[in-house]
């Protein structure tokens, strides 16, 4: 895809999580989530690899979504769940009592099912999280607008259009300003939440072009029930059914000779 | 059965249209009222602003009705002030409060505010006139005015604007009481608005590291800056159109105020005090201040229309 300025992307130095100190730059082991006394995930352990993407696939309601929000604890949020087990963010147990959630979520950054760009301009909404944290100068937050808007493949659509409002951008655009947000505070992973479910196919497939330029320099972990999607993006992919994960493995694998049955039957339509 | 059955009964067609006619008469009648009102004050208050001249009415200082003169200026700067005031006591307050219950406070704790807040507002008011009249103006005839004049007198400009003397009744006492007064309006529909905001744009602001408070500030009440205005507004129109309580602590002189500590008289307290004994002219005066009031709550109400309309065409985008 032509738009995407590839170079912008090449010339910046790689973030920490690629030079590879973990062997996962996500690890959870034996994580459990409960709302209220329901549990939503049994005991999940999964490891994600820098500068990769990661899919997890599964029918509704199989705690997939849960687990990605397990990631950057925006289940904190709702009110009742208790976790137990640990997940950890490059060897630190992001679940430790002095873990500082906003910090740790400017590094875990995360899109969601739906666009939900700010009620305000293009610009101010690419320059929210740089200036939250603590950048004044307009120079410095112009060339991290532009920075954001090329790594999404925004800026040759929408660069003379950065004072109108963000909400009479399309759909696809508006997903992609949000993943500019996101990339404007220089996360390490990204976590999306079925960020094209609500999107035609053609901004569907930007999307996915997006993904695989970005992967470069982030972690991706993608939320789908679009099996086809995961199948065309993703390096490896998981399968999660009730709460439970079945089976993760190299998407190819995954898909092509998956190893537990339930997983036959999820893919090849059986239920789901 | 007929061929013609389902072309219905004549008696319920009957029925249908008497519901529906009386429906309508319904709401003309609250229509007209509100024509007929507007009508007979104006017609009532009209000949003294004609007759003392509109720019004098308004603008004019001396408020004497033996002599005849009838400007009302002074009452006009007193509803002005004291609503300003209490404007400026319940709006930091009361958007503290709602982004408390709204988005800060468990559960179990806006179980406890809400209700309060509502009882707060059907509290009759003539109840915060006295309370204002037991408790509030002796606390500041006896602690705010020996204060103010041991130490704030001296300062420039606050010092005047405060004020050394008075002996409690007056702008002070009737801003803190219609503050309290408007507090709930202006809580529970900034709260409503705040809530409103959809849990999308809360997460979104989290995902990308914002503390709570930077995304209540730069988020949140942004998005609901509409309707925390509506609120404000409405509360204010309150302020303004409050007579009871304000009567009971202003102190009423027709004097223009000029500091906190002086004596006032509202627009509202102006047309109960004088009414018992206004005849002729007098009379008609009061119906006039009658009409700027009802003129400046109309221009209130259509300043929410207006602002619901907006955010109406904003959601639709």
């Amino acid at each position: 895809m032509a738009a995407i300025d590839t170079t912008i992307i090449k010339d910046t130095p790689a973030s920490p999580a690629a030079a590879g100190d973990y062997e996962y730059v996500i690890e959870s082991k034996d994580l459990c989530l409960y709302y209220g006394k329901t549990m939503a995930l049994k005991h999940i352990s999964m490891g994600i690899r820098a500068n990769s993407i990661t899919a997890i696939i599964g029918p509704s309601g199989c705690g997939k979504s849960t687990y990605l929000r397990c990631l950057n604890r925006m289940n904190d949020l709702v009110p009742g769940v208790r976790v137990t087990g640990s997940s950890t963010f490059k060897g630190r147990n992001i679940y430790d009592r002095d873990v500082d959630v906003v910090a740790l979520r400017k590094q875990i950054g995360m899109v969601f099912q739906k666009p939900n760009p700010f009620p305000m301009s293009i610009y101010d909404n690419v320059a929210y999280g740089p200036r939250i944290h603590g950048t004044r100068n307009r120079q410095e937050l112009d060339r991290i607008v532009e920075k954001s808007l090329r790594q999404a493949a925004l800026w040759d659509e929408l660069r003379d259009r950065l004072q109108d409002s963000a909400l009479s951008i399309s759909g696809g655009q508006q997903q992609r300003l949000c993943i500019a947000r996101c990339l404007a505070v220089e996360p390490e992973v990204l976590l999306m939440d079925e960020p094209a479910s609500a999107l035609d196919p053609i901004a569907t497939s930007k999307i996915e072009d997006l993904m695989r330029v970005l992967k470069e320099k982030y972690t991706i972990v993608i939320v789908t029930h679009n099996m086809q999607q995961a199948a065309r993006v993703s390096d490896r992919t998981a399968f999660f059914l009730m709460g439970e994960l079945i089976e993760y493995d190299n998407t190819r694998k995954l898909f092509e000779t998956p190893s537990d049955r339930r997983t036959e039957d999820y893919i090849t339509g059986r239920f789901g | 059965m007929s061929e013609y059955s389902f072309t219905g009964k004549p008696v319920r067609k009957v029925v249908e249209k008497v519901i529906e006619s009386s429906l309508l008469l319904c709401a003309l009648s609250c229509i007209l009222t509100i024509f007929l009102i507007i009508l007979f004050i104006i017609t009532q208050g009209m000949p003294i602003i004609l007759k003392e001249g509109p720019v004098d009415f308004v603008l004019g200082t001396t408020w004497d009705p033996y002599n005849d003169i009838y400007n009302i200026l002074p009452m006009i700067i007193g509803t002005f002030v004291v609503t300003l005031l209490s404007l400026a006591i319940a709006v930091p307050l009361g958007l503290g409060c709602a982004m408390l219950i709204a988005e800060v406070a468990p559960y179990q704790v806006r179980g406890i505010i809400r209700p309060a807040i509502e009882t707060l507002a059907a509290i009759p008011s003539i109840i915060y006139g006295l309370f204002g009249l037991i408790v509030l103006v002796p606390f500041i005839r006896d602690y705010i005015v020996p204060f103010a004049r041991d130490y704030i007198a001296w300062m420039p400009l606050v010092g005047d604007l405060v004020g050394a003397k008075g002996n409690g009744f007056g702008v002070l006492a009737a801003g803190v009481i219609l503050a309290v007064m408007i507090l709930p309006t202006i809580i529970s529909i900034s709260e409503d608005s705040l809530r409103a905001v959809p849990r999308e744009l809360r997460e979104g602001s989290l995902a990308i590291g914002a503390t709570k408070w930077q995304m209540i500030t730069g988020i949140v009440t942004p998005a609901a800056l509409s309707g925390i205005i509506a609120g404000v507004v409405l509360g204010m129109g309150r302020a303004i159109g409050e007579t009871m309580a304000v009567l009971m602590v202003a102190g009423n002189s027709p004097i223009i105020p000029t500091s906190l500590l002086s004596m006032t008289r509202p627009m509202t307290s102006a047309i109960v005090l004088e009414w018992n004994y206004a005849t002729g002219d007098h009379q008609t005066a009061l119906f006039a201040i009658g009409i700027v009031l009802l003129f400046v709550i109309m221009i209130l109400n259509l300043i929410i229309y207006l602002g619901k309309r907006k955010k109406l065409n904003v959601a639709r985008m």
